[in-house]
């Protein structure tokens, strides 16, 4: 449809459509439907993701109409769900959108195999105690689980799966593959081709960079007992040689190959992440493995077999100065490698399936080349679970952070955000949180405040040390912040979280760039968020 | 919870703005006046009604604000909606800032927006100068740059050059590019104005003629032939309009034939319109995030109910997520935020030549300046019936028309080249008048507050 293409045009340009397509087909559920929750997803439907499943058993009263931009004056009194259910879907008519009255925390003690219908479950201000239970279900049937929550001028989001595996990691800088340390035979052909002394000025200033520097390489290597640079020094040498080929200052070929000169000096072999992922035991697969870690068993062996020791080769080639026909040809011979190469992991792959007892053509050729043309950058996020996170909280890097200055408010929002679930759980309200008329007494009487403030504090020095951490790190002023905002829902911190949420669900659903890693708390004061990786 | 009984529909900013605290700004006076005050006096207004400000717009009115003004001189595209969650597809062609404040206003009672369906060039200073906060959503370093110098040009210096609290015009800035974006608060004369960082947003790097010419490697080279060169060969006279379909398709054609030509692969439609159109992608969660959070930085400028940020905050979620907050330092010599340039003139120097003095001011640049001082128009260039107004003060004398002070601030606007560009620009300049003495009619830095 032209219309949807247009309609999208600025996101295809992110995601492509094979990134739209994935989100057309998820299927999202919303657990409360605040601010946090709505915002989330008024970010997702306007991105057109495939179906939206609303649960709230709320009614919507006054204080709603303050802080959630998907209800107006007419939703009072009635069902919360309901009413942000039909504001969202005025946005996008191509969304499926539903709504379930009924109260989250109810819902996942009494219908937990609810949630296996959805591809992910985004669960918002939900208290501790559903928030494990939750979890549990979802990992169970493989659910992706976001947990967002706004808090005061606080907020964290945390994403909740078993394994998730990125083959469009598309990072922003990535070091280009052009093998320049190590050309194969119609690379170097190609090179020997080309007269680097030219007399024809045109040609020399648009010999391409790629060409002067293997040819230059190879030149210094023999004269070097077959060494590339690698000191300081020889690499400083080796770019006065190519300085000193210029025959006239504005020859961009050679300015770009003296920047681009520590290309031939790289090491041979795979980046230090990708090892991580080939010597994962999940590479040793069998029938129950997944397609991804089939690809990465077949990766293995092609680099440690036919590769020796490098990955396959990416094939494209960035831009530089050169003649077209140049330009082209080599284009063609990186084109060529890349294909050989894939053509090998595709017969490894084939391989492996057959003695997995797999059906041997059951991944698509296009799966193995985009794997192959991503390898160097793929990428496996794995996170614990939230109950084994609280429990057993990787212990160093929370001292680590309760010591650093630039962690210190966000450890301490972090710890303060559970003790108010304690709280909450004990005093059925939230700290700072009184009823209609003691709300606006609190301005002259702090009484109330001082005894929730304290109670609060007991709680968080409680979490502390049943850790074995030091509690006197916690700052005062962090928990009187909390006791302040009385467990408010503020749109700005909510639509702020509900924008981080929906970039995690997006790059979850369409598999492409890498999902955030730990717990983010958001720093509301003077926005020094952190992520904590405990 | 026992607190489901209702506190009113501000239950829960009120918690921020009734109660003390102790990481708040330094004039925080917690009060529901403090509400009422915010709600009626707190002018804001928002630049661009894209996808910046519509988010900003649905903010700003959530967190208590009221009063509020957006302008946008664009009409709603197609490719808007998935993104600018206020327009819909019966919208395409209507006037953003209307439909967006329309909206807002719908959903949100209270509330009061007064679109501005225009150029922010078409408003004078005095339309800029009845705010208190400026949101700017804006995609473009030319209109950051235009409202900047218009922010900055209200600020006063006293004797000592330091800005004077009551004449500073604080700003919130947002951008993004796909997953990435910033957000900043400027406190013109206290943290880095738009110009004093503005090798944050270096130029575009263009193609060089010569590789579009003689020696294209990709289809981006194949279509700015088409488009810069090309088109001008077959067109004569006739300029390129991006926006008209047909031009497009003209240039997307052209662009495929010389790929055909030299064996280059990847021209499409949409990758034509793209290079053309610099079109930069976007989506409305990093738009929602950036824009809240300078909304919530308005609220705290506003009515202080927690500390700032200082003053940068970029946010990339492109590879995991990385958030850092930068405190840049003003450019002390900055030409925008600072007190202005100084340009000592004789008190015979008559209007006319000042303004062909500006024109060769190596600080300045602007050679068809207009001129105003303290918001009365000296001199316009245009419209011709303010020109014809105006011309006749050309040929007095500068030191007349500022009514015989010593010294004082003009503001000039015009055409200026920057940065090898001609762009509209706003300047503030200090003027001094070699041997006149103030005879007690109004010091600048006394009458500063009028
Ligand atoms: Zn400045």
């Amino acid at each position: 449809m032209v219309e949807a293409k247009n309609k999208y045009d600025r996101q295809l340009r992110i995601w492509g459509e094979q990134g739209q397509a994935a989100l057309e087909s998820a299927s999202i559920c919303l657990l409360n439907c605040g601010p946090t929750g709505s915002e989330t997803l008024k970010n997702l439907v306007l991105g057109g993701v495939g179906s939206i499943t609303l649960v709230d058993g709320s009614r919507v009263e006054e204080g709603d109409l303050g802080n959630n931009f998907m209800l107006d004056a007419e939703s009072i009194g009635l069902s919360k769900a309901k009413c942000v259910c039909s504001f969202l879907q005025e946005l996008n008519d191509s969304v499926k959108a539903k709504f379930v009255e009924e109260s989250p925390d109810a819902l996942i003690d009494t219908n937990p195999s609810f949630f296996c219908q959805f591809t992910l479950v985004i669960a918002t201000q939900l208290l501790e105690t559903s928030v494990l239970k939750l979890d549990k279900i979802c990992r169970q049937s493989n659910i992706m689980l976001i947990v967002a929550r706004s808090y005061g001028l606080t907020g964290l989001v945390r994403i909740s799966l078993k394994e998730h595996d990125v083959i469009e990691s598309k990072p922003d800088h990535f070091l280009d593959d052009l093998r320049l340390h190590n050309p194969w035979p119609e690379l170097k052909k190609f090179a020997d081709s080309i007269d680097l002394n030219t007399t024809d000025p045109v040609v020399h200033k648009h010999t391409p960079y790629v060409v002067i520097l293997v040819k230059m390489a190879e030149e210094w290597t023999q004269r070097h007992g077959g060494c590339l640079p690698s000191t300081r020094e020889e690499k400083k040498e080796f770019k006065e040689l190519l300085k000193s080929q210029m025959l006239a200052f504005d020859e961009d070929n050679y300015k770009e190959a003296i920047e681009a000169s520590f290309k031939v000096s790289a090491l041979r072999g795979i980046s230090a992440h990708l090892r991580q992922i080939v010597d994962d035991s999940l590479v040793q697969v069998d029938s129950t493995s997944s397609d991804f870690w089939v690809l990465v068993a077949a990766l293995k062996e092609f680099i440690e077999n036919e590769g020796q020791g490098e990955p396959p080769l990416e094939g494209s080639l960035p831009d530089m100065t050169s003649l077209t026909e140049y330009y082209i040809s080599l284009q063609k011979i990186y084109q060529a490698k890349a294909e050989a190469d894939t053509a090998v992991v595709e017969y490894h792959t084939r391989n492996i399936l057959k003695r997995i007892g797999r059906d041997p053509g059951v991944i698509s050729k296009s799966y193995i080349k985009n794997f192959c043309r991503n390898a160097r950058k793929i990428t496996v996020c794995r996170y614990r679970t939230i109950e084994d996170e609280f429990t057993s909280p990787a212990l160093s890097e929370l001292q680590k952070y309760l010591t650093d200055e630039d962690y210190s408010v966000a450890v301490g929002f972090y710890i303060l955000l559970r003790a108010v679930d304690r709280f909450a759980a004990n005093y059925n309200r939230f700290p700072g949180m009184f009823d209609g008329s003691k709300a606006y007494l609190l301005v002259k009487s702090h009484s109330e405040m001082d005894d929730d403030i304290s109670r609060l504090k007991t709680i968080a020095v409680g979490i502390l040390s049943d850790l074995g951490c030091n509690s006197s790190a916690l700052p005062e002023d962090l928990i009187s912040e909390m006791c302040r905002c009385g467990g408010a829902e503020l749109h700005a911190v909510a639509a702020f979280i509900g924008g981080v949420a929906s970039q995690e669900v997006i790059k979850l659903i369409t598999k492409q760039f890498v999902p955030m890693s730990g717990t983010f708390i958001f720093n509301g004061i003077d926005h020094k968020s952190q992520l904590l990786l405990l | 919870m026992a607190d489901t009984a209702t506190n009113g529909r501000w239950r829960d900013l009120d918690k921020l703005l009734l109660r003390p605290g102790n990481l708040v700004g330094p004039n925080f006076e917690p009060s529901p006046e403090l509400r009422d005050d915010l709600q009626t006096y707190a002018r804001v207004l928002v630049v661009g009604a894209g996808g910046l400000g519509c988010e900003l717009l649905k903010d700003l009115a959530l967190s208590g604000f009221r009063n509020l003004e957006v302008i946008d001189m664009d009409r709603i595209e197609v490719s808007n909606l998935n993104r600018q969650f206020l327009f819909r597809l019966q919208d395409v062609g209507k006037p953003k800032a209307e439909v967006a404040a329309q909206r807002v206003m719908e959903r949100v009672s209270g509330v009061n927006i007064v679109p501005h369906f225009c150029r922010i060039e078409d408003k004078d200073l005095e339309f800029y100068s009845d705010f208190n906060i400026i949101a700017l959503g804006l995609d473009s370093i030319e209109a950051r740059s235009y409202i900047n110098a218009v922010a900055c040009s209200f600020l006063e210096y006293d004797s000592d050059d330091n800005p004077m609290e009551e004449t500073m015009k604080p700003m919130v800035d947002g951008g993004t590019e796909g997953f990435k974006g910033h957000a900043r608060v400027i406190l013109p004369g206290v943290t880095p104005c738009f110009e004093c960082t503005i090798w944050l947003f270096p130029p575009q790097v263009k193609f060089p003629l010569c590789t579009l010419a003689e020696t294209p490697r990709t289809a981006a080279h194949c279509i700015e032939y088409a488009h810069l060169i090309k088109w001008g060969e077959v067109h004569v006279g006739k300029s390129f309009d991006e926006d008209d379909p047909e031009h497009m398709q003209w240039v997307y054609s052209e662009a495929v034939k010389r790929a055909e030509l030299f064996g280059i692969l990847g021209v499409t439609y949409s990758f034509t319109q793209g290079v053309v159109k610099n079109i930069i992608p976007a989506i409305a969660s990093t738009n929602a995030l950036i824009s809240a959070a300078c909304a919530l930085e308005a609220l705290k400028i506003a009515t202080g109910c927690s500390k700032t940020m200082s003053n940068y905050l970029t946010y990339n979620g492109l590879e995991g997520l990385h958030t850092k907050v930068t405190e840049f330092v003003r450019d002390k010599d900055c030409l925008v935020c600072g007190p202005g340039v100084l340009i000592e003139l004789d008190t015979s120097t008559t209007l006319q030549k000042f303004i062909d003095l500006l024109g060769e001011h190596p600080k300045v640049r602007m050679p068809k300046a207009s001129v105003a001082h303290r918001g009365e128009n000296l001199y316009m260039q245009a419209p011709p019936i303010l020109e014809e107004m105006t011309r006749s003060n050309l040929q007095v004398s500068l030191y007349n028309l500022m009514g015989k002070l010593a010294r004082d601030v003009v503001h000039v606007t015009g055409a200026a080249a920057v940065n090898g560009k001609t762009a509209s620009s706003l300047r503030k300049l200090r003027i001094v008048f070699r041997g006149a003495t103030n005879d007690g009619v109004a010091d600048m830095d006394t009458a500063g507050g009028a």
